[in-house]
């Protein structure tokens, strides 16, 4: 019997706190087994998010500092311009990326930040209990949103993916999901490129969004989660890549890592 | 600039070169007047000392880009002035959470609001009280000269270096605009490396900064660790200027630029025979609580004058325990009165407590 996969090197032997159905958790393991392949783990600097992530020091054997809600990406810029030979990641939601940290995130685009981000848009607040995100779907209902939302009463669903992927200084953006095993293979090549984007100097951020599953705000199964992301999340927020701008596109796509 | 040459100069360029030649090599900040020199300053000088300097977006990013670079373990610098400093306290509280260093300077403005551009005092509280949530002490020191700007720019990061905690230089818009001679220490040319900093966990374990601690007890602990480094810097690291203190009957209390103005009253009382002294805290926290009151031996009346309508008359007065009587005289939102004004308020005071008594 041959082990295909198993726990990742990198992945602190702590039980994950996350519900049952949470893409987190999947999402950890593909960054801490590209760390490894890329063999890059006494180089890494993340930077986690106020949100259920906050505690992605217990779990990732990386060096790991915690931001305060929203500002990852000024933190990931003061630590990337210390040491340019790190590799430096952001971990956000998206409240943190969209909401309370949109000057941050934006402006470190702007500037052309060598870092990587990984924003987690599961569109709702699942630390603090099922609020309203800028991310929550049009009719979606939250615990600020009771009646579902609406654009005269709380306003219209915002993509900052695609707005970040406008702004030169994003070198790739692609937009993901985790909801089936297909997909999480498709998530790692694309978290394997952003993670090249830096490693090979590419002059810019790269940003991969992951639609995840969160089955206990959503108030849904988690396989009924995963049927969601596909018939209706997606819709909203299509996966692909929004923007490629490195200088060798060809160079730097991920070897077959299936 | 070569050593000992004297050099006249603004404080807001003293200030960036002294940090420049403290071994800064990060500053990071955002446009406000009275301190805009200090930006521009750094964007002609930092990159030819080797290091980095942004024009954040705001100034909650630039004290969380500081926040970045200090725990790779970089000496980190921003500077704003009254409104700024306000944006910039939730990432005083996180520096002062996570034990991270770092130098920030307030070039204070009147307030509240934007108020104006002027020198003022306003914000002592903010600066001294903790300013941001939660129990915490910034190391603040209160030049009142350029030099002394100069002086403790170097020494704010020593303690935020040695202390692990956020240390601010509190001065006003007169300190940050006036031109005086300077002379520049050495620069630093090596700083020794912090064992605790996150730089990639090569050949060692990894490791993690955070300031959230969701186990009560452990947060209990993590605080009162926190409060045992309040009162050794408490124990050691208090300072203070004392004028004509010795045959004083009258002490006035001031800090910053104020006292330069006390100075120049003092002159003008003591020729007319007052006993008139000067007590000027360096460090406003640590607050010299232990000198204060040790002049209630001495005199009980004393004289707090400051460019805001009365803060650091709460700690002379928590410091004298009771002891003394402590009137106060302070002018808000950035009016600065002259050492001729100040020189009637202090007679008038001292003919009203001391003369009479004396008759």
């Amino acid at each position: 019997m041959k082990l295909v996969r198993g726990r990742p090197k990198l992945l602190k032997p702590k039980k994950y706190h996350y519900c049952s159905g949470c893409g987190h958790s999947i999402v950890h393991n593909l960054m801490l087994e590209l760390i490894e392949e890329l063999d890059i783990a006494d180089r890494t600097i993340g930077v986690a998010p106020a949100g259920c992530a906050v505690l992605a020091y217990d779990y990732m054997d990386v060096d790991i500092v915690e931001s305060a809600h929203g500002r990852g990406p000024a933190i990931a810029t003061g630590i990337k311009r210390s040491l340019p030979g790190a590799f430096v990641f952001t971990y956000q939601g998206d409240g943190d990326l969209a909401a309370i940290g949109t000057a941050e995130s934006i402006h470190a685009a702007a500037r052309g930040e060598q870092i990587m981000t990984v924003f987690i848009n599961n569109g709702i607040y699942g630390m603090t209990g099922g609020q309203m995100a800028p991310t929550t779907l049009q009719g979606m209902k939250a615990t600020t949103a009771p009646e579902g939302r609406s654009p005269s009463r709380e306003g219209y669903t915002l993509d900052l993916s695609a707005l970040l992927a406008q702004i030169p200084g994003v070198v790739y953006a692609q937009r993901v999901t985790v909801n089936s095993p297909k997909a999480i293979r498709q998530t790692k090549k694309a978290l394997e490129t952003a993670i090249r984007c830096q490693l090979e100097g590419e002059p810019g951020l790269s940003l991969i969004e992951v639609l995840s599953m969160c089955p206990t705000n959503w108030k849904k199964s988690p396989l009924e989660s995963c049927v969601w992301i596909d018939e209706v999340m997606s819709k909203v927020f299509p996966v692909g890549v929004l923007a490629d701008r490195r200088k060798n596109a060809q160079k730097a796509v991920a070897p077959n890592v299936d | 600039m070569t050593k000992k040459e004297k050099v006249l100069i603004s404080g807001n360029h003293a200030l960036a070169e002294a940090a420049i030649r403290a071994g800064c090599r990060f500053y990071f900040g955002y446009p406000i007047t009275p301190q805009n020199e200090v930006a521009e300053y750094m964007a002609n000088n930092m990159p030819k000392a080797g290091g980095t300097f942004i024009q954040a977006e705001s100034e909650i990013a630039s004290i969380y880009m500081v926040l970045g670079a200090s725990v790779t373990g970089a000496r980190a610098m921003t500077s704003s002035s009254s409104p700024g400093i306000s944006l910039k306290q939730e990432g005083i509280s996180f520096l002062a959470g996570q034990e991270l260093p770092a130098v920030i300077v307030n070039i204070m403005r009147g307030g509240p609001g934007l108020g104006n551009i002027d020198g003022c005092q306003g914000d002592y509280f903010q600066a001294v009280k903790g300013g941001g949530h939660g129990d915490y002490r910034t190391i603040v020191l209160a030049p009142s000269s350029v030099q002394e700007l100069v002086d403790l720019v170097g020494l704010a990061f020593d303690l935020a270096d040695k202390y692990r905690n956020p240390a601010m230089i509190l001065g006003d818009g007169q300190l940050g605009q006036m031109r005086e001679p300077v002379i520049f220490p050495d620069p630093i040319k090596n700083l020794p490396e912090k064992e605790w900093a996150l730089r990639g966990a090569k050949g060692r374990p990894s490791r993690f900064s955070r300031s959230l601690i969701l186990n009560v007890r452990l947060e209990e602990e993590h605080n009162w660790k926190l409060q045992r480094k309040y009162r050794e810097i408490e124990s050691s690291e208090v300072r203070y200027e004392g004028l004509m203190l010795d045959d004083a009957e009258m002490v006035v209390f001031a800090f910053g630029s104020a006292a330069r103005i006390v100075k120049g009253a003092i002159k003008r009382v003591r020729k007319e025979g007052l006993k008139v002294g000067l007590f000027r805290p360096i460090t406003l926290w640590p607050f010299p609580k232990k000198a204060v009151k040790a002049l209630a031996g001495q005199t009980k009346e004393f004289l707090v004058f400051e460019l805001n309508t009365g803060q650091m008359v709460e700690d002379v007065k928590l410091a004298l325990e009771g002891k003394g009587e402590v009137f106060f005289y302070g002018r808000p939102g950035g009016v600065i009165p002259t050492p001729m004004d100040v020189a009637t308020i202090i007679g008038s005071r001292y003919y009203q407590r001391i003369k009479r008594r004396a008759k």
